[in-house]
């Protein structure tokens, strides 16, 4: 074995190493859709966000459009405070847009849906998203489902 | 000095004297730490009492990087020739010239072509280790010792298991290099003749000791029982030829 | 009874110290470090000892692994109707777990034995001594290269087999059990996170390849010189490297995923 051949071969090695390597980051994760990361922010407030999470997708009309940057609550106002960070080509939402959790699918992971309001002006970086919807709690419909049905009787 | 492994002494308070320019030999029993010597005099381990001097420099007071440059001025031959069996015996012998100069390849063929001539291995260049026998491997690793031009060789145990012939171009070779490099060296072994014809002082090691120490000539006119015994060869003498056991009737008979 | 106890003390101690004693080590071949970044030709050498040799291996468990892991989660999702799914479990095990693991467990077993028989067998030879008294560090030159190269070639190894392992599970799902081609790719891209999963993959393989390379270099360097001595280094090497793989995956996982 000469150092030329092994040489190469090893050149050959580390190609093909990184050549997986890409392979997964670009077509078998979600790093593509990291590159639009510079978005603007809106605030939403909810009672309950369920089982949404940072990074979890901020979609309208099924489409996704932005992620949550962050979540915190209010110690104050006892609320929950949503950041959705939507990418900044998508601008033209009006100021009565509405906000609310739903869930993908019936067990799939919970997202933030948008259903675009009405007014002429649009949200800008660091305006709040003032109708919300909180997030659908299966215990309390369960209670609810079985309250209505003792009423019933 | 002194020099134990684990509870064993292997060397009691020894004392010796390595004149330059000559060939000394440190001879004694299989199983005495001879090996062992050699690598404390080239500072592997560590003796736990005493002094190694080499050209007035204190061989275990030195430095990493000191040590490695005194281990340059030394050649040493190991017993089974220690060549890095992934190159071959040109890349050997060049390997120290490569590492530790910055001579130019020209410079580098030039020079060991030299030694291996000097030890008559010159068409053996492109030989892999492998493909050597125990003598021409024995060779290339003393034209790998002197690569370096040192000044002081030592030989572990250079003739153990060599045929007359390779033993005799060995032994040949140890005295020419000897008086045409001015060097001084070392000779560890037990194959007492040959030993005997190329040295010019001689220390008898045993038991941790040094059992006698001469010219070949005040050896073989010792009176010492063991020390005739040593050189003769016999079988019995003060070194007991039966293992220490009951006497044979009594074992027999019982 | 009394006795067992102090028997087993006396282990956990020599343990522990030979611990110690491999730490040492390491750190001496760490501090040589600077002279063998000059040299890559050495490095390189070891990097194809090490990596490239174990590419064929790599190649085909991976694949089969994928391949295996698309049908078994295809017969458990297709009672939850739940089939198309089957990327997002085959690759989320590959990136998270098997990759790493089954690499890491290929590396100890092929590269972490040959290195240590390679050591053992050069300490018996005396090539090790007859470096030093060339006045050559042989934990610069014969150490700290296959040290660097196994820390090179593990996370290489661990991303080809991640892949060849998702394109098995692409075959078999795709093209033996009939889902959707599309699918299989964006439910991959959509569920997979880039972060979490695919670098937290790399992370415990490199980790794993620094563990595995340091067991088997030291193992070798510290072996008794004779034939019966190289086989148990190198069985050390396999056993003690296989255990460390799996127990720090555990260490890791838990650092790693535990508040997903």
């Amino acid at each position: 074995m000469n150092t030329k051949v092994i040489e190469t071969t090893v050149g050959l090695f580390v190609v093909f190493g990184f050549a997986a390597f890409f392979m997964l980051a670009m077509n078998v994760s979600n790093l593509i859709t990291y590159e639009s990361s510079e978005g603007y922010q809106v605030h939403a407030r909810f009672d309950n966000i369920g089982g949404l999470k940072v990074r979890s997708p901020v979609a309208v009309g099924g489409v996704r459009i932005g992620k949550v940057a962050a979540i915190a609550y209010d110690n104050e106002a006892y609320e929950a405070v949503v950041t959705l960070e939507i990418e900044p080509k998508y601008n033209k939402f009006p100021t009565d847009t509405s906000a609310g959790i739903l869930t993908a699918g019936l067990l799939g992971e919970q997202y933030v849906g948008l259903e675009p309001g009405a007014e002429e002006e649009y949200l800008k970086s660091g305006d709040e998203i003032t109708v919300t919807q909180s997030a659908i709690v299966l215990e309390e419909i369960i209670g609810q489902f079985l309250y209505s049905k003792a009423d019933e009787k | 000095m002194s020099f134990s492994r684990g509870s064993r002494k292997i060397f009691d308070d020894i004392s010796l004297d390595i004149p330059r320019g000559k060939v000394t030999a440190i001879m004694g029993p299989s199983g005495t730490g001879k090996t062992t010597l050699l690598k404390l005099i080239g500072g592997q381990l560590r003796p736990e009492q005493g002094t190694i001097k080499m050209d007035n420099n204190d061989v275990h007071q030195l430095s990493r990087k000191d040590l490695y440059q005194l281990r340059k001025r030394m050649g040493m031959l190991f017993q089974s020739g220690a060549l890095l069996t992934d190159i071959n015996v040109f890349d050997n012998i060049a390997y120290p010239l490569r590492e530790h100069t910055d001579l130019d390849e020209s410079m580098i063929r030039s020079l060991v072509l030299m030694k291996l001539n000097a030890v008559g291995l010159r068409g053996a260049r492109d030989l892999m280790p492998s493909e050597l026998s125990g003598g021409m491997s024995r060779r290339v690793a003393l034209a790998r010792a002197i690569a370096l031009d040192p000044v002081m060789v030592m030989y572990d145990e250079p003739f153990t298991g060599q045929d007359p012939i390779s033993m005799g171009v060995l032994v040949n070779l140890i005295h020419r290099m000897n008086q045409h490099l001015h060097l001084s060296s070392i000779v560890v072994s037990h194959d007492v003749p040959e030993t005997m014809s190329i040295s010019d002082y001689i220390y008898l090691i045993s038991g941790g000791k040094i059992v006698a120490q001469g010219t070949p000539d005040d050896l073989k006119n010792s009176n010492d029982p063991w020390v005739q015994q040593f050189i003769a060869g016999e079988a019995d003498g003060p070194v007991p030829f039966h293992f220490p056991a009951e006497p044979v009737m009594q074992d027999l008979l019982s | 009874m009394i006795k067992n106890i102090q028997l087993l003390g006396q282990k956990l101690i020599a343990t522990v110290a030979r611990l110690g004693q491999a730490s040492v080590f390491l750190y001496h071949i760490l501090l040589t470090m600077p002279g063998v970044l000059i040299r890559p030709k050495l490095i390189i050498k070891q990097l194809y000892s090490t990596g490239v040799q174990t590419l064929i291996i790599i190649l085909v468990a991976g694949t089969f692994v994928g391949m295996v892991l698309a049908l078994q989660a295809y017969y458990v999702l297709v009672d939850f109707g739940a089939e198309d799914s089957i990327s997002q479990m085959v690759v989320l095990s590959l990136m998270r777990e098997l990759g790493p693991v089954i690499t890491g467990l290929l590396f100890a077993g092929r590269a972490g034995s040959a290195l240590t028989a390679e050591i053992g067998l050069m300490k018996s030879t005396e090539q090790l001594s007859g470096m030093e008294m060339m006045a050559i560090d042989p934990m610069q030159r014969v150490m700290a290269p296959r040290i660097l190269a196994g820390f090179l070639a593990m996370p290489l190894l661990t991303a080809i087999f991640m892949a060849v392992g998702v394109l098995g599970g692409y075959l078999v799902a795709v093209h033996g059990v009939g889902i959707y081609e599309g699918v299989y790719w964006s439910l991959a891209q959509t569920k997979v996170d880039f972060y979490t999963d695919l670098m937290n993959g790399m992370i415990k393989s490199v980790v794993f390849g620094l563990v595995i390379v340091w067991i088997a270099v030291f193992e070798g360097h510290d072996s008794v010189p004779t034939s019966e001595g190289l086989g148990q280094a190198t069985t050390r090497t396999v056993v003690h490297g296989s255990l460390a793989v799996l127990g720090l995956d555990f260490l890791l996982t838990a650092l790693m995923f535990g508040d997903i």
